[in-house]
């Protein structure tokens, strides 16, 4: 695999066709868990976890699935591996497994985890498709936290609190308080935050995406007029 | 024709069931491999919470195994069975731990895990479970406010019974601005765990153990 590959496949995933914010799928998780920092940073990196996993199985027996079985094959294959995740983070990561709680098996119904796997993994190798499953991940998980920063900023006054339930009480005291005596913002907490925020978002990545072609046309005006000059 | 299409159903049939047995088989292992360490962080964990309700001080038994299974009273405002703990102090019995649901929050059932000493009197009160507002009414979790302390040394006689009631209604207890339906529900749902213990408390504690 070449660099420009493993590039191409980075930038898809964080960028270009970034689930979050450009596929707009996985949007059920998206929007329930991202009223905090760490909720969103725990389950966007638990389900970057699963798709890495998924995306390099699938890929790995894609020649040995029936095509007309494949869906349910995936499917399984998903539900197998979250519920593998959910039971060792159960077992060897206790406080993490009470903050994501109820969240982990929906991993399960994340479409994009399934997407992937017959858009990306059912096409290319193991290696590739577990760095695809990773950069879609990444890229998803950056977007709950941007999510998860911003409502928590107005809805709570502060960022990164829940800390202590991920590292311990000694983490208590790394939470910022943004805003000092704030009385809290309910709307940004509940669902409908979720989606104005998440609305606003994308209209920043499509203005960031006019600009940059607009720029780009500039450019190959200015240059086509100098050549003829 | 349609021989190579049975062929074909079967092949594919099989196909699935194979990937099926694979699945459950890392499935079944997965379970075996984390099943004791779980079992372990959860016991931790439901100690933990009985610590901060229940003083170290008032018992001496292994609290966490001396247990009695509660059928589903409306009293304790459930539809299944839970468990109680019992604290004994020097073998005479000091304090139990019991679960009781609030049915009536704002957005459905609250579950609480109350301590009570021998005397009748509250030694906590801590929320395990519920679905109320965020940033309205879940500061009835010790996380985000100490509003539930407020139960702490309650008891059926302090305040009596006009007293079980939020202050807007007349009765004792503080709420927050806002939110009145949570700790109205807290309020009676803790009410009714007292009087289950007051009838029960004799035959509870001597029970054996299971």
């Amino acid at each position: 695999m070449s660099t420009q590959e493993i590039r191409d496949i980075f930038l898809n995933g964080l960028w270009k066709q970034n689930t979050g914010v450009v596929q707009l799928l996985g949007l059920c998780p998206l929007l329930a868990i991202s009223s905090s920092v760490v909720n969103a940073l725990s389950l966007g990196l638990a389900t970057t976890l699963v798709m890495a996993l998924s995306g390099s199985a699938v890929a790995a027996i894609r020649d040995f699935i029936p095509n007309e079985v494949r869906i349910p094959v995936y499917v399984l294959l998903i539900a197998v591996l979250v519920t593998i995740v959910q039971l060792l983070i159960n077992a060897y990561a206790y406080p993490l497994y009470l903050v994501l709680g109820v969240f982990l098996p929906l991993i399960t119904t994340n479409c994009i985890v399934l997407a992937r796997a017959e858009a990306f993994a059912s096409k290319n190798g193991a290696l590739s498709s577990a760095l695809d499953g990773i950069a879609m991940g990444l890229g998803l998980t950056g977007v709950l936290v941007t999510l998860g920063g911003i409502r928590e900023i107005f809805g709570h006054g502060t960022l990164l609190s829940g800390l202590d339930l991920v590292f311990g009480e000694a983490a208590k005291s790394w939470v910022i308080t943004v805003v000092p005596n704030y009385h809290g913002f309910l709307l940004a907490i509940l669902p409908p935050g979720a989606f104005i925020t998440l609305g606003m978002l994308i209209a920043l990545k499509n203005w960031l995406n006019l600009r940059a072609d607009q720029k780009a046309k500039v450019n190959v005006t200015i240059s086509s007029s100098s050549q003829a000059a | 024709m349609r021989r190579t299409l049975a062929k074909a159903s079967l092949h594919t049939a099989l196909n699935l069931l194979f990937f099926t047995v694979i699945g459950t088989a890392f499935l079944a292992l997965t379970y075996n491999l984390t099943l004791d360490r779980i079992a372990q962080s959860e016991e931790y964990e439901k100690l933990k919470l009985i610590k901060q309700i229940v003083p170290a001080t008032a018992y001496d038994n292994d609290i966490i195994r001396d247990t009695v299974l509660l059928a589903a009273d409306a009293l304790l405002g459930n539809d299944h069975e839970t468990v109680l703990y019992r604290g004994r102090m020097k073998s005479r019995p000091s304090i139990a731990v019991l679960q009781a649901t609030a049915p009536d929050g704002y957005s459905g059932k609250i579950n609480l895990i109350i301590s009570i000493r021998h005397d009748g009197r509250i030694g906590g009160v801590r929320v395990i479970s519920h679905k109320e507002t965020p940033g309205l009414g879940d500061y009835i979790e010790i996380a985000k406010n100490s509003w539930i302390t407020v139960f702490n040394d309650a008891s059926l006689e302090q305040p009596g019974d006009g007293g079980w009631k939020v202050k807007k209604d007349g009765g004792q207890f503080d709420y927050m601005a806002g939110a009145t339906v949570t700790p109205r529900a807290m309020v009676k749902a803790v009410h009714k765990a007292l009087q289950y213990y007051a009838q029960h408390r004799d035959e509870l504690f001597a029970q054996p153990p299971p």
